[in-house]
């Protein structure tokens, strides 16, 4: 069950990945046949079975409402790993600029 | 006899990693501190200073785990020129404790894969065979303990990362209870699944650095607190009072014949030291292995969006910012992550999420209840920790679903939450395998007593690779 191009650019689109079209075959291939092995899911019975939404039975974690400031050298040390950064802001290029879509 | 000095141990480390790691590539970078913070801890020592438990023990460190200043990568290329701007949980307790961090250990990137061949800097090999794979995605620190470089190394588990590699390199690693070690610096790869967990030779230290690490963190919402452990009782060499279950679905027909017997000798082992062993059936475990393939990914795509180009690590620029992020993400992860990435996008996206990633969610949840029903009627379950020894470098690498299959005995813990162990019950063809025992969720305690048992009556953690 290989998965067409167009799904493969689809996937890699909405999850921001450039792949070459030598990937595009290999994923139609390799994808499909992990979904078809997938599949035998659905031999399983699932009515009445609740989702298993969180590994552990806890809820609503709380802490106190202070503020908490940054480690001076933790945050020297974030700001260093930027890409770009104009002072200490982390520099982007436009977000919406020349966007079609 | 007098302790051996924190200098004399880690010169001992360094020469072993000098000797041995052009060929295995199971260490990634030494700490250039390490033989300085040992002097000063045999220096403490003389003069009589109060130390930590773990005081002037080197331990090496998985790749995906964040010691402050270390150029951490997940040994992904995304990250590459990363340094971590600070410590993981774990790794701010070990120092507290007066451990030597030795140095980061290889990996599968980002913890995906069972064999450390699709790490950045190339694959690891297997100390006992360095014609084989190591296991993985810890391969780097189970080859490291197997071959004298540290006494310990801590590993991460998703779905067997930890065991596998144990189990192939001959050593002692614990998947912790989903929630007992905090995951605050741990690079994750599927948050509901992933454990920090140390490897070692023995039980006794591996229950050591886990008194060490584990405990609830305000950093990490999923940590839990803590009841203490009571060393002298675990150190009962009689397991008179338990019960082992043996499931029927990991002992199929067709398993490795080799293996089967030399984990039915060890559950004999077990039952000459007082154990009681009893057939159980836990009739959704196969269905863990589809289960796993399909919430992983999906765990994993939401959390490597992270993974900007911008913010730190690899940055390829583009002619605009989404060609930037496509760019630096497409040159960055290596294929097996892309192909990860997209099968966790494709089931999470508009109108397969209720047939894949919904599905897999009620699965997860009867495979739990399997796990919940055995452990009503044993305190532990025993089976092997993988369905091979060790395979040749390269045999299984390009096929996924191959590849995944080895998993097939370890991902059922990660999916039930529930505590595993895998520890060292003999040779097959002169490689390790390993006895993967499982346990009720926060009850490491029934598995270190086990483990601790079957340590004093056998010698198989205390073989060396020639």
């Amino acid at each position: 069950m290989p998965l067409t191009s167009d799904e493969i650019t689809h996937i890699a689109k909405l999850a921001r990945l450039h792949i070459t079209d030598v990937e595009v075959e290999q994923y139609k291939q390799q994808l499909g046949s992990i979904l078809e092995y997938v599949q035998k899911l659905q031999e399983v019975n699932t009515d009445d079975v609740a989702e298993l939404q969180h590994a552990l039975d806890v809820t609503n974690v709380f802490r106190e409402d202070v503020e908490v400031t940054c480690d001076p050298e933790v945050r020297r040390r974030a700001i260093e790993n930027f890409s770009s950064r104009s002072g200490d802001l982390l520099e982007v290029q436009a977000v919406f600029e020349g966007r079609t879509e | 006899m007098s302790h051996p000095s924190s200098e004399t141990l880690v010169r001992e480390c360094l020469k072993q990693i000098e000797d041995q790691n052009v060929s295995l590539n199971a260490v990634l970078s030494v700490s250039s501190t390490a033989l300085e913070e040992a002097q000063q801890i045999d220096v403490a020592r003389a003069r009589g200073d109060e130390l930590g438990p773990l005081a002037g023990l080197p331990i090496l460190v998985k790749d995906n785990i964040l010691v402050q200043g270390w150029s951490n990568m997940a040994s992904s290329q995304v990250l590459e020129g990363h340094h971590s701007a600070y410590d993981a949980t774990v790794i701010s307790r070990l120092k507290a404790a007066g451990a030597i961090l030795l140095g980061r250990t290889n990996m599968d990137q980002f913890g995906m894969g069972s064999s450390t061949e699709s790490s950045h800097f190339g694959p690891t090999k297997n100390p006992w065979d360095i014609t084989r794979i190591p296991g993985g995605s810890s391969g780097g620190s189970a080859a490291a303990v197997a071959a004298g470089f540290a006494p310990i190394a801590l590993g991460s588990d998703t779905g067997g990362s930890i065991r596998q590699p144990s189990s192939m390199c001959g050593v002692v690693g614990l998947k912790p209870t989903y929630g007992r070690v905090s995951r605050y610096g741990l690079i994750s790869l599927a948050s509901s699944l992933d454990q920090i967990g140390p490897m070692a030779h023995s039980v006794e230290e591996v229950m050591r650095v886990m008194q060490v690490i584990e405990g609830k963190d305000p950093k990490d919402g999923t940590s839990v607190a803590l009841a203490e452990t009571s060393v002298p009782e675990l150190m009962n060499p009689s397991l008179k009072g338990l019960t082992l279950g043996i499931p029927k679905e990991y002992f199929l027909e067709g398993m490795d014949a080799e293996i089967k017997r030399l984990v039915m000798e060890a559950v004999e082992e077990l039952e000459r030291a007082g154990a009681k062993v009893k057939e159980i059936s836990m009739p959704h475990v196969e269905y863990a292995l589809a289960t796993y393939y399909v919430l992983m990914p999906c765990e994993a795509s939401s959390n490597l969006g992270r993974f900007d180009g911008l913010r730190y690590g690899y940055h390829s620029s583009g002619t605009n910012l989404w060609d930037t992020y496509e760019r630096s993400r497409g040159e960055g992860f290596g294929p097996e992550v892309k192909r990860r990435i997209m099968l966790g996008a494709y089931a999470l996206s508009a109108g397969y999420y209720d047939a894949y990633y919904r599905k897999a969610l009620k699965v997860r949840t009867l495979i739990k209840k399997d796990f919940d029903d055995a452990l009503k009627q044993v305190d532990a379950i025993v089976t092997p920790t993988s369905p091979s020894v060790a395979w040749k470098l390269g045999e299984k690498f390009g096929d996924p679903i191959t590849m995944y299959l080895s998993d097939i005995y370890t991902i059922t813990a990660n999916l039930a939450t529930v505590p595993a162990m895998s520890i060292p019950c003999g040779f097959s063809q002169g490689l390790p395998v390993g006895l993967q025992i499982m346990g009720r969720p926060f009850d490491e305690e029934t598995l270190y007593r086990i483990g601790m048992a079957y340590q004093a009556k056998t010698d198989w953690h205390k073989r060396e690779p020639v």
